[in-house]
């Protein structure tokens, strides 16, 4: 430890930040934490002041999905910290580093009912990895160094550090600890050899193999060793919706998303699969349906760094508590000595001849009619024409996010960035923002319904102060889509409180917002509304495509149903 | 099926919160639960009685090992171990009852610790077994009122090392 002169706690936790590198934080001010403003005034820290806290812990969470480094959130005590908690909340469902710091009334008015306060710690509890009221100054520069450890360490996730202002007051010799002692917190890392050994086993003895890779993939930064392992073992590779961009889009083993709306392929080799390798994900409703009969005839290898994950919906035949990354390079090193590798390739030929064909029989598709209305999904093809497939797209929620999951191709991790956990409306364009603060020169795409985009849509506002030019892509359908949809299969149609259609003039509302705004509703000219918008580098531009409302998302498998039972276009 | 777990946590505020919230939260059943500083004073220990098949066991043992604050957790399942609650129970007893509840305070070696014209209180401590047989032969005198720690466990020490 180095000793130095002494520092109030708000210049101690700028302090801190500089300690974990952070760079940039995503924060709204108010009493409690003008302690810390006040020090903020001779920072060289990047602060992005939001519009609403939620807007925050977005933007921290989009910086941290797209750079893989945690995001920092700061925010008042009271409705400044209440605020946070859908956002809170929704990086941990998709295990996102994160650190949340809010402030507090003083410790001594803590329970009384104080000006702006609010139990933030008992409220957090459920939704957090871990968090902090730090009561005594002596505690902070620990509990800060914690809360960075465990919120990016074994499965990441959130962590809120409360503050309350007389800590934030008070001075004591600042020094930063070297190292984190928490004798209850020991994730594992490296998977067990003997299990690894039986899992490579199992996978040669197999003739229908399939893996399915989810967001741990990107999250343990694993996406080259999953394509190194899956071509060498030639295996047929499916993605969850959090794991796209964990195995290249384009390349030829490939079968796209599974789950609800999965392809064709995908729900149909899961389903017919004698040996599932899941990867990093974690058996979600959206993506088995139907437990009991989800890959009913594999032996199932489980790789995850949480223990929790495993056996907790479908029981596994060969868990692997690890890293991905570890685990993975482990099994390659297994490949070139393995015995009856030759055999194995032998063996499932069949197998991708039977996964090709029904990749051919059933594409992705969907009835575009060049003289009718224009289609959602042939916005987000001419996107991915115009970006090249070099963006990173983030989503809101309902139908847009599940076509941008499927007719935009992610070869990249870290590519597609949405709320897969817990279905947060209103993620998408702060997350987009987040993503342009990291990556100011690179193209950031908000793809967003008309429902959702109103959630969050205070946000532009900050887009337009710090000159990031993200792009939001409205598939304006006037309505609460994917619920619509829902209304319309499973509640004959009964239409009850989906329409929206009561909406602001989009170009006029980027225009007053000081963005710029554009719209059409014709096919012939998403190209050209698409490429003007790829010009604009100094502000957000906000497109607003009028699209079919009737249009459905497909395939569809209706929940609690088995995965080979899709409704198809 | 009933199990009893031990769980080492860190001696802070909310810690019982967050055992208790995660069993609330996923719908995990608690039956009893104590909790008290264990010889070091950094550290406390809870045992908790919980029921649940073998899945929702696993479950609850790695979602309680998985909080921060938890150092380690332990199912006594299959093991040899001595479990004790302690019970304070207020029965009925007239003149014409009082020596037959006597006998039965002797007989399971509990004893009155309150005496009133119409009732006695009675401390027992012993296993579930005792302890829900000495409550069935109180029942019929009229049993007013009990009141439990819950229970708490420790392994046996091994007898023959190998
Ligand atoms: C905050 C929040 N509230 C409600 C929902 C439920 N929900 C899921 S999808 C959806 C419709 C979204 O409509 P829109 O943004 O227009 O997208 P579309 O499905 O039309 O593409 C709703 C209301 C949700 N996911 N999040």
């Amino acid at each position: 430890m180095t000793k130095s002169k002494k520092l109030t706690g708000a210049e101690i936790f700028l302090e801190c930040l500089k300690e974990e590198s952070v760079d940039t934080i995503f924060g709204f001010p108010g009493g409690a934490v003008l302690p810390i403003y006040d020090a903020l005034y001779d920072s060289s820290l990047k602060h992005i002041l939001v519009r609403h806290e939620q807007g925050a812990v977005h933007m921290a969470d989009g910086y941290a999905r797209a750079t893989g480094r945690p995001g920092v959130v700061l925010v008042t005590s009271g409705p400044g910290a209440t605020n946070t908690v859908t956002g809170i909340a929704t990086a941990y469902m998709d295990s996102i580093p994160m650190v949340v710091f809010t402030g507090q009334v003083p410790t001594a008015l803590i329970g009384n009912d104080a000006f702006q306060e609010a139990d933030i710690v008992g409220i957090t509890r459920p939704c957090t990895k871990h968090n902090y009221l730090v009561k005594d100054i002596k505690d902070l520069t620990r509990v800060i160094k914690e809360a960075f450890y465990i919120a990016t360490t074994g499965r990441p996730g959130p962590v809120l550090v409360d503050l309350p202002k007389d800590v934030l007051n008070a001075s004591i010799e600042y020094s930063y600890p070297e190292s984190v002692e928490l004798n209850s917190y020991h994730p594992t890392y490296k998977g067990n050899l003997r299990q690894i050994k039986k899992a490579m086993d199992i996978i040669l003895k197999s003739k229908r193999p399939v893996v399915y890779a989810g967001g741990g993939v990107v999250l343990s930064d694993a996406a080259a060793a999953l394509k190194t392992f899956c071509e060498k073992l030639k295996l047929p590779t499916t993605n969850t919706l959090m794991g796209l961009g964990g195995f290249p889009g384009t390349n030829k083993l490939f079968m796209g998303m599974l789950g609800m709306h999965g392809t064709y392929a995908a729900n149909m080799a899961v389903t017919n699969t004698d040996c599932l390798i899941a990867i990093g994900s974690r058996f979600d409703d959206r993506v088995t349906g139907k437990t009991e009969e989800f890959a009913q005839y594999a032996k199932i290898i489980h790789i995850d760094i949480d223990p929790t994950s495993i056996s907790k919906n479908v029981k596994v035949d060969v868990p692997i508590v690890g890293d991905v990354n570890n685990v993975l390079k482990e099994l390659i090193k297994l490949i070139p000595s393995a015995k009856g590798l030759k055999e194995y390739k032998a063996n499932i030929a069949d197998w991708h001849t039977q996964v090709d064909k029904w990749s051919s029989t059933h594409k992705l598709s969907y009835k575009d009619s060049p003289k009718g209305r224009l289609k959602p999904q042939y916005v987000i093809e001419q996107l991915y024409k115009a970006t090249n497939g070099d963006a990173i797209i983030t989503t809101e929620v309902g139908q847009n996010q599940m076509w941008a999951a499927q007719f935009f191709l992610y070869d990249k991790p870290r590519t597609y960035l949405t709320s897969g956990g817990l279905g947060t409306m209103g993620f998408g364009l702060p997350a987009a923002i987040g993503a342009q603060v990291a990556y100011p020169k690179r193209t950031v795409v908000d793809i967003a319904g008309d429902g959702s985009i109103q959630m969050n849509i205070q946000e532009v506002a900050t887009a337009v102060q710090y000159k990031l030019p993200v792009k939001v892509v409205i598939l304006n359908n006037i309505v609460l889509g994917m619920v619509r949809q829902w209304q319309e299969f499973f509640y004959d149609k009964r239409y009850s409180h989906t329409c929206v259609s009561v909406a602001p003039d989009y170009v006029k509302l980027a225009e007053a917002y000081g963005a710029v705004g554009l719209a059409t509703g014709k096919r012939d000219e998403v190209a050209s509304v698409l490429k003007e918008a790829m010009k604009v580098k100094d502000r957000p531009v906000i497109m607003d495509f009028r699209v079919d409302p009737a249009e459905n998302v497909y395939p569809m498998v209706p929940a609690g149903q088995p995965l080979n039972k899709m409704l198809l276009v | 099926m009933r199990h009893t777990i031990s769980v080492l946590v860190i001696n802070e505020f909310g810690v019982l919160s967050r055992i208790s919230g995660l069993f609330s939260g996923r719908g995990f059943n608690i039956e009893s639960l104590t909790v008290a500083e264990t010889v070091d004073p950094k550290i406390s220990r809870m045992t908790i009685v919980t029921s649940g098949d073998e899945a929702i066991l696993e479950q609850i043992t790695k979602q309680l090992n998985k909080l921060v604050s938890v150092i380690k957790v332990h199912d006594f399942k299959g093991e040899p171990h001595i479990e004790r609650e302690l019970l304070l129970i207020k029965v009925t007893a007239n003149a014409e009852t009082r020596a037959e509840v006597l006998r039965i305070v002797d007989i399971f070696r509990a004893k009155v610790v309150d005496v009133s014209p119409r009732a006695y209180t009675i401390e027992i401590t012993g296993d579930e077994e005792k302890v829900e047989a000495f409550k069935e032969l109180l029942r019929p005198f009229g049993i007013k009122e009990i009141v439990s720690t819950g229970r708490i466990a420790m392994p046996r020490t091994p007898k023959h090392h190998k």
